[in-house]
């Protein structure tokens, strides 16, 4: 198992004959991922990359039965696909562009919420790297090869970042089930809680790795709820010790504008909250590989 | 995007918000004509920087006569204001708010902000104006009026008016309140605004509830249908530098080490610069060189740190997704042949096409000390500038770098 995507996932592409969507289509369908078809208004009837292209979500998802949509529409025009996908009944939808206005967040996501929880639609990002069940299916731009499969969940804001923490874990032989990159924006799709929670009840899922950055509630949020409702080991990280105070590094989000904000503050709440914290972003594999080691100790324990 | 105190005023009198009579003027002779344009016997003259907390610095002068006006306006224009807010480099005042000086019953505190945690528009009050709501949210957090707005409806008139009976105002000024509530809202939604803080909010001894002073800031993803706000933009207030890495489509944020950060990804490159800092050194920057990274853009970049005088070591940190190590590496080489480069420079290459990207760093004979990780990256460049900076502890720049070799030093 691996959450959100398999390679049994029927996908669409919004914005499909961009270069951008030209480009990371050809390296989700030769990472095995189904790519089914794509949407691009004005070029309906038309085929591209060898997948037919529609006018609408509506039609493609009645021509194709896609379930999931990766989205690289402009930022201008982004709110706007997101919710034509949702409508159409795609039910999980990947955000790759970056700059969306804030308030645009603020009405997809009350958007979201017409629909009864049973076809409510995931939202993951926007500005993130998308979404890896490694060996499977990428739904994202991440580099497909520097994963493997293997046991333990990612969840990062950053892709780059991302990108740093399976490599390293590859390095020491451990694998992944699935890496999902929530992106940098102050209001995004899926909030930290909302990926632990598929993490928790993933089987094939055995420990977490959590990397947050400065700035906003997501990361003290998701701490309580490792407190509270799970029982695999999680191990965080919380980027950005040298940020100064009101200043944006990079993301849309990433800034230090209230108390908690700062990284220092969200690790010892991490810390305070029974996750695991890893003492340096060079030691992110090698925390997560002593984690995995104390838990077969002690259920190894158990089973004796 | 932030903009000026008087700027915010305009554009929230735009939506029925009431200000006290005052105007702009870039000359001591400009500001006694608004003064006696704005008339009667009191007047505020107030430095216009990006930041708060501007009366404790002597940014504002209460003046009785036109000469007093004048004399605060030469004070004040060309000064360096140093406040909390700006760092210890301060701002240099280009710009003043000349304003009807008004006679204040009540001071109260209005702000409106983008909630992260609801993410809705929340508008935060307190019957105590003209302290920081920071340190109020601190001491006393449960004194502070909170309001969440529903996204699809608006601010209801019923939500202003329960912000204004808890601030305790008279009836009279309930409806005035409500006039400015409302009003804050829509310039808020409508202006794409993040911020819109009114501290203090007056009650005037004759009765009217008057926006004292005002910040506003944006959200700079959607400036791009905000041509009336965007072109408010004070470059002045910004280090020139930032805007420089911004025609580059570079990310950039000074800092004060002395280790300069080239890296792809904000979030690597948060946790490089921690990685520097866990091996001892200083970061002199955030630097995101963003997916795609050109040969031009990565030259570009180095300019940019380089053009930090306290730069002494440069660190480049790549992880390649849709980047490719071949295309940095041959930027790297570009521009440190370009720039003469005369420091230390560690190079730490990863992802795709990472071969390809070492074997031009190595054969490009320059002294470039690569790094096969994270780790190892930080731990050279913390050493290499340590060294560095033994050899010539005056200026890194000149110490035993790349052009040290051919004498170009």
């Amino acid at each position: 198992m691996s959450i959100l995507i398999d390679e049994t996932t029927r996908v669409l592409v919004q914005g499909f004959t961009g270069d951008k969507a030209t480009f990371h289509a050809k390296e989700m369908m030769a990472y095995g991922t189904q790519i089914v078809g794509g949407v691009t208004p004005g070029k309906g009837g038309t085929r591209h990359l060898d997948r037919p292209v529609f006018n609408t979500v509506r039609e493609a998802v009645r021509a194709t039965g896609a379930t999931a949509s990766i989205i690289f529409v402009p930022a201008a025009f982004c709110a706007d696909s997101i919710m034509e996908a949702a409508n159409a009944g795609i039910r999980l939808i990947c955000t790759i562009t970056d700059g969306i206005p804030a308030q645009d967040m603020m009405m997809v996501k009350r958007y979201l919420l017409r629909f009864p929880k049973e076809r409510r639609t995931t939202l993951i990002g926007p500005n993130c790297a998308g979404i890896i069940s490694a060996g499977r299916a990428m739904l994202g731009i991440m580099p497909g090869h520097i994963y493997s499969r293997g046991h333990v969940g990612l969840v990062t804001r950053s892709g780059t970042l991302g990108y740093e923490a399976a490599a390293q874990m590859n390095a020491l032989g451990i694998g992944q089930t699935t890496s999902v990159g929530i992106g940098g924006d102050p209001i995004n799709g899926s909030s930290f809680v909302d990926v632990l929670k598929l993490f928790e009840e993933d089987p094939e899922t055995e420990a977490v790795m959590m990397i947050g950055e400065i700035g906003g509630p997501q990361e003290a949020e998701a701490s309580l709820f490792v407190k509270e409702h799970m029982s695999k080991p999680v191990i965080g990280y919380v980027a950005g010790l040298t940020a100064p105070k009101g200043r944006r590094m990079g993301h849309a989000g990433a800034i230090i504008s209230a108390f908690g904000d700062t990284a220092a503050e969200k690790a010892e709440i991490m810390r305070t909250a029974g996750l695991t914290v890893a003492p340096s972003p060079a030691e992110l594999g090698s925390t997560v590989a002593a984690a995995l080691a104390k838990r077969s100790q002690r259920s190894t324990v158990a089973v004796k | 995007m932030d903009i000026h105190e008087y700027q915010a005023k305009e554009l929230l009198a735009g939506f029925g918000v009431a200000i006290p009579r005052g105007g702009v003027a870039y000359s001591p002779e400009q500001a006694v004509y608004r003064a006696s344009e704005i008339g009667g016997s009191r007047w505020a003259v107030k430095a216009q920087i990006h930041s708060g907390a501007r009366g404790k610095a002597g940014g504002i002068k209460l003046c009785s006569s036109e000469d007093e006006v004048r004399q605060a306006a030469k004070g004040l224009l060309g000064k360096r204001l140093v406040t909390h807010q700006t760092g210890p480099e301060g701002r240099v005042v280009h710009r003043l708010y000349v304003e009807a000086a008004v006679p204040i019953d009540r001071e109260l505190y209005l702000g409106l902000v983008l909630d992260r945690k609801t993410e809705r528009i929340m508008i935060v009050a307190h019957p105590q104006g003209g302290m920081e709501i920071e340190e109020i949210a601190q001491s006393a957090p449960d004194s502070i009026l909170r309001e969440v707005v529903e996204p699809a409806i608006g601010m209801s008139a019923f939500q202003a008016r329960e912000i204004a009976y808890g601030l305790g105002l008279a009836p009279a000024q309930v409806s005035r309140a409500v006039i400015t509530l409302l009003g804050a809202y829509r310039a808020f939604r409508d202006l794409d605004a993040t911020m819109v803080e009114i501290n203090p909010l007056v009650v005037t001894k004759d009765g009217q509830v008057l926006a004292l002073d005002c910040k506003m800031t944006f959200d700079d993803n959607a400036m791009f249908r905000r041509p009336n706000v965007s072109e408010l933009r004070d470059y002045a207030e910004e280090d020139p530098r930032e805007s420089q890495a911004a025609e580059y489509g570079l990310n950039y944020v000074a800092l004060e080490g002395d280790i300069g950060c080239i890296i792809n990804g904000a979030g690597l490159a948060m946790a490089t610069m921690d990685m520097i800092k866990h091996a001892g050194g200083h970061p002199a920057n955030f630097l995101d060189v963003g997916g795609g990274a050109s040969p031009d853009r990565v030259a570009a970049a180095f300019r940019l740190v380089l053009s930090d005088e306290k730069i002494g070591a440069i660190l480049v940190n790549i992880f390649a997704g849709i980047n490719r190590c071949d295309w940095v590496a041959q930027g790297v080489v570009q521009a440190a042949r370009e720039t003469q480069l005369g420091i230390p420079l560690v190079v730490r290459l990863a992802g795709t096409n990472v071969e390809e990207g070492r074997k031009i760093l190595n054969d490009s004979g320059l002294p470039i000390i690569t790094a096969d990780s994270l780790s190892e990256a930080a731990e050279r460049v913390v050493q290499a500038f340590n060294a560095s900076r033994s050899q010539s502890p005056a200026r890194g720049r000149a110490a035993s770098g790349l052009a040290g070799g051919n004498g170009q030093s």
